[in-house]
């Protein structure tokens, strides 16, 4: 790639930046029309220029081929040298095309969504800012600069979360999100810094050139990579810190669907994607994010089953899928989580961004038992929807069919996979053909549960069109990694995998193709009995769910009260800290500190109270004194 | 045929302490005043015993700078005594306790 294009590359942050600055600053006086404008054009600009370079790239031909682009020295202490640059290669190309073009997709949703909010351009201030801190992130090149805009992404989650913050519900949400996301920030910080220990340098290729000197299993990599692991756990939503992502909905909805589904959230599947050459040295830390990943696709899909918040579900299906993500990251197959991640940011996002329509249509009804019957009322959000539904549920076909089957076959194949994994991870897609199908039936079908008042109405095109081309991709994304079971040629992962690690042994090839069929039908066979099952629940004998309710009365409590895990975080961790807070304000504080302060202030007050008796006022008595010190020093001189 | 330097010294010795005395002793500013004189001046002799004494100028040109410093001494310390007995109605040295705690 000649230097005249690779210079483009900081043009992708930059358009976004620039938005942020004019809606942020001269928002209020541009008018909503302009801001608008502004806002998705610089998201399209820098869509258009990462397309560009996109095509640039794969015209060189040059598999695993990485560029570096230096805009200017950062940081020059002693031996830490810094600098913002940028690096180019598959990984970050694919990060950049698709951020870019599903933010620019959803500034134009938010010009209908968020129409006459009186906050418009302070939300698109921010969401410029967020697509901004998003690029720098994906396209730096060395972690501490990715660290830069993984905390700017969580500011900008945290702002956004808490947009309307009038209501305090809204602002508590945004605090929770940040202060999690904290936790596993200070993982991500402590991982980087123990690679500068280890190698000397925060940049990507620097470290990873010197990887030879470690054997595999080496203690430090694995501190290092379980340090990052735990970062990645807060950003990406994963068991223990996933309880953030469904209080994050009470933000805008679009956020939901960029932030909270599309982009940030897989920052995390990104970063241990990035570092895959620290990864496959350190068996335990993929040990680990496999199960973590596959535990946490289980148990969000669990309670996404009885969620009544059409948003709740979604979230859930996020830390669900994100499970997914990490699990393929965690058997080794990182080009196969790469792909997942993208074809999930298509249809994640247009489900999030379908809901917002429904939510449009019934004046901001968030609870499915109060819709039903939209199919005819809202026929373009009701198809869209549908088809991410099929995406997500692995219907053959659809972009999330390539995606979860190529996810699924490298859990049971991959060296550092097993039949465990699979299975679990076929019977959490099951789940998600089932929740995701009563979200469906439940909205779209049956009775109106709705007030008869509401006017339900289509959403304009600003917002429809958005919905049809995600949902057009959300059809053919998965169509750049057919596999070769099905005659295709797998181009992601020919491209990707030249920039990712890849396991020392490939048991894979050895695996015969008939067993790969075999579990793709059976996953394919659940997914379809699941729906089935979903319609028959919630559309033919609407009676089951109630029964079934009160029949699995247990488990049915467990699974819709989130199996408790916000109220034992509150025991463990929120009453015992304010406890804590208490004792030291109440003891320690008042006590000891002040206690300090006020003893300074009193020690100078008593020695003067008897100091001050000096000051007699009589002249005389200083002259004596006067004389007496005089005799003393001259004494003192005249016997040593 | 000169005196010993033993009896200047004697002398400005025994003039300092009747001067250290006065300061100390007595009530009256004016009189504590002329007292810091006395001291002054007996260091003066001091200054001129020494300077006679070992043949050097330098001890004369300080007894002018002393002299030149105790004018100004008295100068300043009249115009004090003056203001305090249009204030006080006293230069009793006990009455000039404003300074204190």
């Amino acid at each position: 790639m000649v230097n005249s294009t690779l210079i483009l590359v900081w043009l992708i942050p930059l358009f976004p930046l620039i938005g942020f600055l004019l809606n942020g600053i001269f928002g209020k006086r541009l008018g909503d029309k302009a801001v608008g404008i502004i806002g998705s054009g610089a998201m399209l600009f820098s869509f258009v220029v990462s397309g560009y370079l996109l095509l640039n790239y794969l015209a060189l031909n040059q598999v695993g081929a990485e560029f570096h682009s230096t805009l200017f020295s950062w940081i020059s202490v002693a031996d830490l040298q810094l600098s913002v640059s940028f690096q180019v290669d598959s990984l970050s190309l694919m990060m950049a095309v698709m951020v870019t073009g599903v933010a620019f997709l959803i500034h134009v949703y938010s010009i209908g969504y968020m129409h006459g909010d009186g906050g418009f351009a302070r939300f698109f201030s921010y969401m410029n800012l967020f697509s901004f801190m998003m690029l720098v992130l994906v396209l730096s090149d060395n972690y501490i600069l990715m660290f830069l805009g993984w905390e700017g992404v969580g500011l900008c989650s945290y702002l956004l979360i808490g947009f309307w913050y009038e209501d305090d519900k809204n602002a508590s949400a945004g605090n929770k999100a940040f202060i999690v996301n904290r936790i596993g920030d200070f993982g991500f910080l402590l991982g980087a810094l123990l690679l500068f220990v280890t190698f000397g340098s925060f940049q990507y290729s620097e470290i990873f050139s010197q990887l030879d000197r470690f054997s595999v299993g080496d203690g430090t990599i694995t501190a290092i990579t379980l340090l990052l692991f735990v970062g990645a756990m807060g950003k990406s939503a994963q068991l223990p810190l996933y309880v953030w992502l469904p209080d994050a909905m009470a933000g805008p909805t679009p956020v939901s669907a960029l932030i909270h589904a599309a982009t940030m959230v897989t920052a995390g599947v990104y970063m241990v994607a990035r570092s895959s050459f620290l990864y496959v040295l350190a068996p335990t830390s993929m040990t680990v994010i496999a199960v973590v990943g596959v535990a946490t696709a289980l148990f969000a899909a669990l309670i996404a089953l009885t969620q009544n918040d059409i948003k709740k579900v979604l979230a859930y299906s996020t830390i669900s899928q994100l499970g997914y993500m990490f699990l393929a990251l965690g058997v080794g197959a990182f080009s196969a989580g790469m792909f997942h991640l993208l074809t999930h940011a298509f249809f994640k996002g247009l489900m999030f961004l379908a809901a917002g329509s429904v939510m449009h249509a019934l004046a901001n009804e968030q609870d499915m038992r109060f819709m039903g019957g939209l199919r005819k009322k809202i026929p373009k959000t009701f198809i869209t929807f549908l088809i991410g539904a099929l995406a997500i549920s692995g219907i053959p076909g659809l972009s999330g069919f390539f995606s979860k089957d190529e996810l699924l076959w490298q859990a049971y194949s991959s060296p550092a996979g097993g039949f465990w994994f699979w299975l679990v991870g076929a019977v959490t897609a099951g789940l998600t053909a089932f929740y995701i199908f009563r979200l469906i039936f439940l909205t779209f079908y049956g009775e109106a549960r709705w007030k008869p008042e509401t006017h339900a109405h289509e959403s304009p095109n600003k917002m429809t069109l958005p919905l049809i081309i995600l949902a057009f991709l959300s059809v053919v994304g998965g169509y750049i990694g057919v596999p070769a079971l099905l005659g295709g040629d797998n181009r992601i992962h020919y491209y990707l995998e030249a920039n990712l690690a890849k396991l020392p042994v490939d048991a894979a090839a050895h695996q015969s193709h008939s067993l790969e069929f075999i579990l793709m039908g059976i996953s394919v066979l659940i997914a379809i009995a699941a729906i089935y099952l979903a319609y028959v629940f919630y559309v033919k004998r609407r009676e089951l769910p109630e029964l079934a309710a009160a029949k699995f009365k247990r488990a049915y409590n467990l699974s819709f009260n989130k199996f408790y895990v916000d109220e034992l975080y509150d025991y463990l961790f929120v009453k015992r800290l304010i406890t804590i807070s208490k004792w030291l304000w109440n003891k320690f504080d008042v006590r000891v500190l002040d206690g300090m302060a006020n003893g300074a202030g009193k020690l100078i007050t008593v020695t003067g109270w008897y100091v001050r008796t000096v000051q007699s006022g009589l002249v005389s008595g200083y002259a004596l004194s006067l004389f007496i010190g005089s005799l003393l020093m001259i004494g003192y001189y005249f016997f040593r | 045929m000169t005196p010993p330097l033993e009896y200047y010294l004697w002398f400005a010795a025994l003039l300092f302490v009747i001067g250290v005395a006065g300061v100390l002793l007595r009530r009256n500013v004016i009189i504590v005043f002329m007292s810091i004189e006395l001291m002054l001046n007996a260091v003066n002799v001091t200054f001129i015993a020494f300077s006679r004494q070992m043949n050097n100028i330098d001890g004369q040109i300080f007894v002018f700078f002393v002299m030149t410093l105790a004018a100004a001494e008295v100068a300043v310390g009249l115009a004090i005594i003056v203001a305090m007995f249009r204030n006080k109605e006293s230069i009793n040295i006990e009455d000039m306790n404003l300074l204190k705690w």
